[in-house]
């Protein structure tokens, strides 16, 4: 079992003293479903861009199946917030151009393009030019690209954060079933609790200066989603709701506690 | 004036929801009026007798030349042949051009050693006048038709250089690291993601350097040419056959207009991508 694991990362961004990221673990597995949710800040990005190894640490290690990090790589796929498409390719070029790098032929590689347009819904629109697809569908594109490269672990930057409710909900099912598909260990970043309540079979709350990890909490209800359950019917049961609760007091532990220290400081002056 | 206002006005919101379709017309229109007056003043000047006709000879002996030109030919060659030439060189400097100018451009743009090393080279080339290294060339390369292409190739080597370099830079961030994650080498992420992203840039740079082009030409055709609009030119002027110099002078212009709307039609028929992020 393929496993990605960050061990006490910091990150520091070029020669400033106060660190992105400190002392921050954590194991992705293949199977697994990730969320890392945030504020503004927090360093979620940077969380994903040294998995990613677009980055790396200034101290600790990222490693897969033990193997150092040293740069980005085909094992590990990234879906931008920006779709990151190519303009100059149509959508199916787009969609096999890991194929392509990796040396696939063009009749196999347009094939496989086809196949994964069509997992994500976009059965047929193979030909047409990237700018007369909708956000959505271009969101859609940029994960169907992902997954076209068949990696270990499909790492996410806020690929739905573009989207309205009710077109993230049923990108919401479909990224479950492609995650069971794929068999990948799926990293999220994400603004929206619920969201990753969803999804996750682990939900990561970091908290900003420095990005560390305040909360870790498993969940069950994307596999119970992919069992048959009902979504709605998830998303308002009790455990949902006070996992939910907590997971947004975590979020907004640090602002309660400054808030009140600066209320304090206010007296006191 | 009030008649032709209003078109104008109604036509703002079709401008506004189809861009370019709706504008040409007024451009064009405004193109074509400034074109008919200034040909009314040269009619007007010429028939008053505002300048002797060796200094400004009236259109219709301009038409005249041209169709001397055309059917009998002057200095060697009839028009076409003087066309033929001149096409020639710009085209084939051109393309000898882009050939040296896109990869330089991309090594400068990918490569911190390419830069040091390249970039102090252009930046010295870029500002030569023609006419300063046109004896030089002559020199080193006698004075046959690859000096006269390599002048004009110089002049354009610059515009060439410089919109590869900054339209290579045009890939965002995420457009390389997600080539980078998927296992693009070096050599594929400058083939996939940088080069068609500078294609925009570079077709820019092609029309600048076209545009150079046609300006260098008369110099390149200063020596030891036997045909060609410049050599033409240079003719006529020798013996101030006024009505020719200037038939040739329109001549390049047209040829110049043209192949920028080649240029244009080829840009929208192969990069119909332009402007949409
Ligand atoms: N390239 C960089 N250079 C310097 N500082 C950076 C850089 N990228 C991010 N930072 C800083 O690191 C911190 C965390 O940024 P990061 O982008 O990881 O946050 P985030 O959690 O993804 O935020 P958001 O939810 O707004 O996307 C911020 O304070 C930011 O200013
Ligand atoms: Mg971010």
């Amino acid at each position: 079992m393929s496993v990605l694991s960050l061990s006490r990362v910091s990150l520091h961004y070029g020669t400033s003293s106060a660190p992105v990221l400190q002392d921050l673990s954590l194991d992705l597995r293949r199977g697994e479903f990730v969320s890392v949710i945030g504020r503004s800040g927090s360093g979620k990005t940077s969380l994903l861009n040294l998995a990613a190894g677009f980055v790396s640490p200034s101290t600790g290690t990222v490693r897969v199946d033990g193997r150092a990090v040293t740069g980005p790589g085909p094992d590990r796929a990234v879906v931008f917030q920006d779709d990151a498409l190519y303009p100059w390719r149509r959508v199916e070029d787009n969609v096999a151009l890991p194929l392509k790098l990796a040396g696939v032929g063009r009749d196999e590689r347009l094939a496989r393009a086809r196949d994964w347009l069509a997992a994500v819904g976009l059965e047929g629109q193979g030909a047409k030019h990237v700018w007369q697809l909708s956000g959505g569908q271009r969101q859609r594109v940029g994960i169907a690209r992902a997954l076209a490269s068949e990696p270990e672990f499909l790492l996410m930057d806020e690929p739905l954060g573009a989207l309205d409710a009710m077109t993230r909900d049923l990108m919401h099912e479909l990224l479950l079933k492609l995650w069971q598909r794929s068999h990948a260990g799926a990293m999220l970043i994400t603004h929206s609790v619920e969201e990753a309540l969803f999804l996750s079979t682990s939900v990561l709350v970091l908290a900003p200066d420095p990005g560390r990890v305040v909360l870790q909490e498993r969940f069950s209800f994307g596999r119970r989603f992919l069992a048959g359950e009902d979504p709605r019917a998830l998303k308002s049961e009790p455990a949902f709701i006070a996992a939910r609760e907590r997971l947004l007091a975590a979020i907004y532990m640090k602002e309660a506690s400054r808030m009140k220290k600066q209320g304090h400081m206010k007296e006191v002056g | 004036m009030v008649d032709l206002s209003a078109p104008a006005a109604l036509s703002v919101p079709a401008a506004a929801s189809r861009p370019g379709l709706r504008r040409l017309p007024l451009g064009l229109v405004l193109g074509l009026g400034t074109f008919v007056a200034v040909l009314c003043l040269w009619v007007l000047a010429s028939a008053q007798g505002w300048a002797s006709p060796v200094f400004l000879p009236a259109p219709a002996r301009v038409w005249a030349a041209l169709v001397r030109v055309a059917t009998e030919g002057y200095a060697n060659a009839t028009l076409w042949g003087h066309m033929g030439a001149s096409l020639w060189r710009v085209f084939a400097a051109l393309v000898f051009t882009m050939l040296i100018g896109v990869p330089v451009g991309l090594i400068i743009a990918t490569s911190r050693i390419g830069r040091g090393i390249l970039d102090p080279l252009v930046e010295f080339i870029r500002p030569l006048p023609p006419l300063a290294y046109l004896p030089l060339i002559i020199i080193w390369c006698g004075i046959g038709e690859p000096s006269k292409v390599l002048v004009i190739g110089i002049a354009m080597l610059a515009p060439i250089v410089i919109s590869t370099v900054s339209g290579a830079r045009a890939a965002s961030e995420s457009q390389i690291r997600a080539a980078q994650a998927f296992g693009a080498t070096r050599v594929q992420l400058v083939r996939e993601v940088m080069l068609p992203a500078a294609l925009p840039s570079i077709f820019t740079g092609m029309r600048i350097a076209l545009g150079a082009g046609w300006t260098t030409l008369v110099a390149a055709e200063l020596v030891a040419a036997t045909r060609g609009l410049g050599y033409m030119i240079q003719s006529a002027a020798q013996f101030l056959v006024t009505d020719m110099v200037i038939a040739g002078i329109l001549v390049i212009s047209a040829l110049a207009t043209l192949s920028e709307l080649a240029l244009r039609l080829t840009e929208r028929r192969f990069l119909p991508w332009i402007g949409k992020s």
